[in-house]
């Protein structure tokens, strides 16, 4: 009977000991929800996220979207059913009392809700929610999320995951004044090695009067991470100059051969490049209506494709105009801006005046990280692009017989003549190769610009320039106009302004052209004279 | 070469029917009664006016690229710089009118919140500066640009190229806000010029004449020019430069003066054009512009001054009655022409007539050889 009694006692104290226990933080939290004030509201959200209980996160999401009711010292879920759920014992609640009411909340509330959240799902099972809430708590910096965070960190598999909570704990414990010197230290060195435009605000903004010795790690941290900022950002630009550099070597190396051979002035070429990226698109058209499947390779089925429309219109362009107009460049230059006003007004009255979308393929989008650059897969292509066709151009006009032709009559149009070369079908076939390759440009910069009838106009001065400051009749001049065009450019345009480094580099252009009049790379000897 | 005196009988044509302009313009508008049939519409004036300093413009490219073989996609700019002085100076007349009313400042710049006027703004109230200006900017630029170019004899399509980008430069340097130029709105909102307000219909009509009047002087002025001893120089150097060069003239020197003329005239064209057309802005300095101008002297006929402002007329015409009338295809018809004109009519309307008269005399001649024997009338 007695050891009944004892038993009994045992079990009522165990009893009463595992209510005390289960009445834990969370539990004398969420009355505090139901007095609606919002400094009791504040202190319940930090004191329900550290309490890690499986409720905790139900509870502040549904706090979040106003789903969250109280009344009576007693806090209830509405789940987006309607239904009730004790916040307390996460048990179905059928009857809901009457004064029940939403808990408010206000900006402060909502700021502590982000926090408090941004530590909950630290600990969440998905590897993606886990790295977003790293960087959320990166950001906020919140002393609140720390427990979770250094949980987080000892049971994280994922390294990527890892290193994030690790720089986010960093990013807390360096302001942490009363954080041991150490975790600031190693804090520093985090920051040090993540080392972008956030950890540098941070090493900087660090408070002077935190001790000597890490004030001095955390100035030359954030040295370490501005040198490297800097690095990085000069190779980016050089990387946009290249880009640019390499679009406008599209454009403009067309207009090199045709200029070239010819000495004709091609103010139609923009309207090459234009009908090549209209190609492009109807060629895209055509394949989501009859085969979607093959739209990854629209690209490859529109460059021949672009190469002929662009090359037929400039061979029936330089037969049916250009042709009469040879030794005359300025009637050739006027004649040709016609043809561009009625090419670009027939594209119009086609096509419409508005953008045509051309969908980038799914191998092309995306992008290359690599430091702190990340490369766009598009501009990648571009550049590869641009420089495969270059060399193709080069080796057509170095080792086929048109190329040896056209090289020739180059050089020196009436003795070719003399040889037997046929000049005038020689034009023809030069005028249609520049402007074909006008149009496979089009294919590309249909990729990046927008497809409308004044596409081609937006390049037609810009590869004017890089023709006349690189020389005629040289290829190479094209590429070094274009590539030192492309990079001045965006070099210049952290200092200057797109703009007016724009204007800079056309005034430098405008007197070099006086120091050499026939461009970089001129050719020398007594056709120049022609 | 036929020798060109001042007073022949194009310019008599010329002047005869710039002056009947002059008088019918202000006679049809200001006096006719607005029902009757002859009266000139309002609207009509300003446009008219528009036409005649295109007329200017044209004439200053005629004068460069007809007489001295420059051909110019860049003399949009000088019309515009020579508009942007004039709306300078109608920007700084509008005083506390303006939307801000501030007393100096105009409403861009109060907008922009700038403080006070940028220096290059000084001067601009007072009309004998600006009206300097309105020389001065376009001369100075054209005179800087020349120097350079000519001296390292930059020629042909290398010349036009360049004046493109100068063109292109100034376009998108004006386009920046921070220029103190308005921005892409440019200036406008004009109320009032040398204290006659600008839509007061006596003020166009007064507008109109002084452009009529100084296309007549223009024209006069480069009848002079390529009439003198200097204008024989510009022909040889248009013809042969290098033979030029070599009879020991300094060709460089030759082809600056007229270019920095023709950069005036074209000022001048432009500050006429601001007050009719009540605006300028960053657009008016697009190289399209330029190279419009120049197919206005091919279509009229290059190197014969009148053909130039033919030219302008007609073109003009044509694009106000083919944008109202039928928009879409204006611009076929005007790439068509100039296809149609370099290919087909190379000396232009007025050349091509030219050339329709003498063949028509000649056979008259051949057919009747006993009245060539005769001198004919001229």
């Amino acid at each position: 009977m007695f050891c009944l009694r004892h038993l009994l006692r045992a079990v009522v104290l165990l009893v009463g000991f595992t209510a005390t226990a289960v009445a834990g933080p969370y539990e004398d939290a969420l009355p505090k929800f139901s007095a609606g004030s919002y400094s009791e509201t504040d202190e319940a959200i930090g004191a329900v996220a550290s309490s890690g209980h499986p409720m905790a996160q139900a509870v502040i999401e549904a706090l979040q979207d106003g789903r969250l009711l109280a009344g009576n010292g007693q806090v209830f879920i509405r789940d987006p059913s309607g239904g009730l759920v004790n916040a307390a014992t996460g048990q179905a609640f059928g009857a809901a009392p009457a004064d029940l009411k939403p808990v408010r909340v206000n900006n402060r509330v909502r700021r502590a809700i982000e926090a408090a959240l941004g530590g909950l799902t630290l600990l969440s099972p998905n590897a993606g929610t886990r790295m977003e809430a790293a960087r959320a708590v990166f950001r906020s910096r919140d002393e609140a999320a720390l427990p979770n965070l250094d949980k987080a960190v000892g049971q994280e598999g994922d390294a990527g995951v890892k290193q994030a909570l690790q720089e986010a704990r960093a990013a807390i414990l360096l302001t942490k004044a009363d954080a041991s010197a150490e975790d600031r230290l190693s804090a520093v060195s985090t920051l040090r090695a993540r080392g972008d435009q956030d950890a540098l605000a941070l090493l900087s903004n660090l408070s002077a009067d935190s001790p000597p010795a890490l004030v001095a790690a955390a100035q030359q941290a954030a040295d370490a991470v501005r040198s490297r900022l800097e690095f990085w950002s000069a190779v980016q630009n050089v990387w946009y100059g290249i880009s640019l550099g390499s679009v406008l070597l599209l454009a403009a190396i067309g207009l090199a051969i045709t200029f070239g051979t010819m000495g004709v002035i091609n103010m139609a070429h923009g309207e090459m490049v234009m009908l090549g990226a209209y190609t492009t698109f109807v060629v895209q058209e055509l394949i989501r209506t009859y085969s979607p499947g093959l739209f990854g390779a629209s690209l490859f089925i529109a460059l021949p494709l672009a190469f002929l429309v662009a090359g037929a219109v400039g061979i029936l362009i330089e037969r049916s105009v250009i042709r009469f107009l040879y030794g005359r460049p300025l009637e050739t230059l006027l004649a040709t801006w016609g043809l561009s006003l009625i090419l670009q007004q027939g594209v119009r009255t086609i096509f419409g005046p508005t953008n045509r979308e051309v969908g980038t393929p799914a191998w092309m989008s995306g992008a290359w990280e690599i430091g702190a650059l990340s490369l766009t897969y598009n501009r990648i292509v571009i550049v590869v692009f641009a420089f495969s066709v270059f060399a193709v151009l080069l080796l057509v006009l170095r080792y086929t017989s048109l190329g040896l032709f056209v090289r020739a009559v180059t050089q020196n149009r009436r003795m070719a003549g003399s040889m037997g070369i046929r000049t005038s079908r020689i034009d023809a076939l030069a005028f249609g190769l520049g402007s074909g390759v006008a149009g496979i440009a089009g294919v590309a910069l249909s990729q990046i610009d927008n497809v409308s009838p004044n596409l081609g106009q937006g390049y037609i001065i810009d590869s004017f320039m890089v023709v006349v400051f690189g020389g005629v009749g040289n290829l190479w001049g094209t590429l070094v106009g274009a590539m030192t065009l492309g990079v001045a450019n965006k070099l210049l345009e952290p200092y200057a302004g797109a703009v007016l480094g724009k204007i800079v580099l056309l005034i430098a252009i405008i007197l070099f052209i006086q120091r050499r009049p026939r461009g970089l790379f001129a050719l020398k000897g007594r056709a120049v004279e022609a | 070469m036929k020798t060109q005196s001042l007073l022949d009988r194009q310019s008599i044509v010329v002047l005869a029917l710039l002056a009947a302009a002059a008088i019918l313009v202000p006679v049809l508008n200001g006096i006719m009664a607005p029902g009757s049939a002859l009266h000139l519409s309002d609207h009509l004036v300003p446009l008219l006016g528009k036409y005649i300093c295109f007329a200017l413009l044209a004439l200053s490219v005629d004068l460069i690229w007809g007489f001295c073989g420059i051909l110019s996609l860049g003399h949009g700019a000088f019309f515009a710089l020579g508009g942007y002085a004039m709306g300078m100076y109608l920007m700084r007349q509008i005083g506390p009118r303006g939307v801000y009313a501030d007393p100096i400042l105009p409403d861009f710049m109060v907008f922009l919140n700038w403080k006070e006027l940028p220096w290059f703004w000084y001067g601009f109230d007072w009309f004998p500066f600006a009206a300097l200006m309105v020389l001065l900017a376009p001369g100075a630029l054209a005179f800087v640009f020349g120097w350079f170019a000519f001296r390292s004899r930059v020629t042909g399509v290398y010349f036009s190229i360049i004046t493109q980008a100068m063109t292109f430069a100034l376009m998108l340097a004006f386009f920046r806000n921070d220029m103190g130029f308005g921005g892409n709105n440019g200036l406008t909102d004009f109320k009032d010029v040398v204290g006659f307000p600008l839509q007061a219909g006596a003020t166009r009509l007064v507008l109109f004449v002084l452009s009529v009047l100084a296309l007549a002087g223009g024209y006069l002025l480069c009848r002079w020019v390529i009439s003198s001893k200097f204008g024989k120089v510009l022909v040889a150097v248009r013809d042969a430069e290098s033979r030029t060069r070599f009879l020991g003239y300094r060709v460089e020197h030759y082809k600056l003066a007229v270019f920095t003329l023709s950069a005036m005239l074209a000022g001048v064209a432009g500050a006429l054009y601001v007050p009719q057309v009540g605006i300028i802005n960053p657009s008016e300095f697009a190289p399209a512009n330029s190279i419009e101008v120049v197919i206005w002297v091919a279509v009229g006929g290059r190197g014969t001054l009148a053909g130039a402002i033919l030219g302008a007329l007609v073109v003009n015409a044509g694009k106000t009655w083919f944008t109202g009338a039928l928009p879409e295809f204006w611009l076929f018809a005007l790439g068509g022409l100039f296809v149609f004109v370099t290919l087909f009519m190379p000396r232009g309307i007025l050349g091509s007539a030219q050339d329709l008269w003498e063949r028509s005399r000649q056979r008259f001649r051949t057919n009747r050889p006993a009245e060539a024997l005769s001198p004919a009338a001229e």
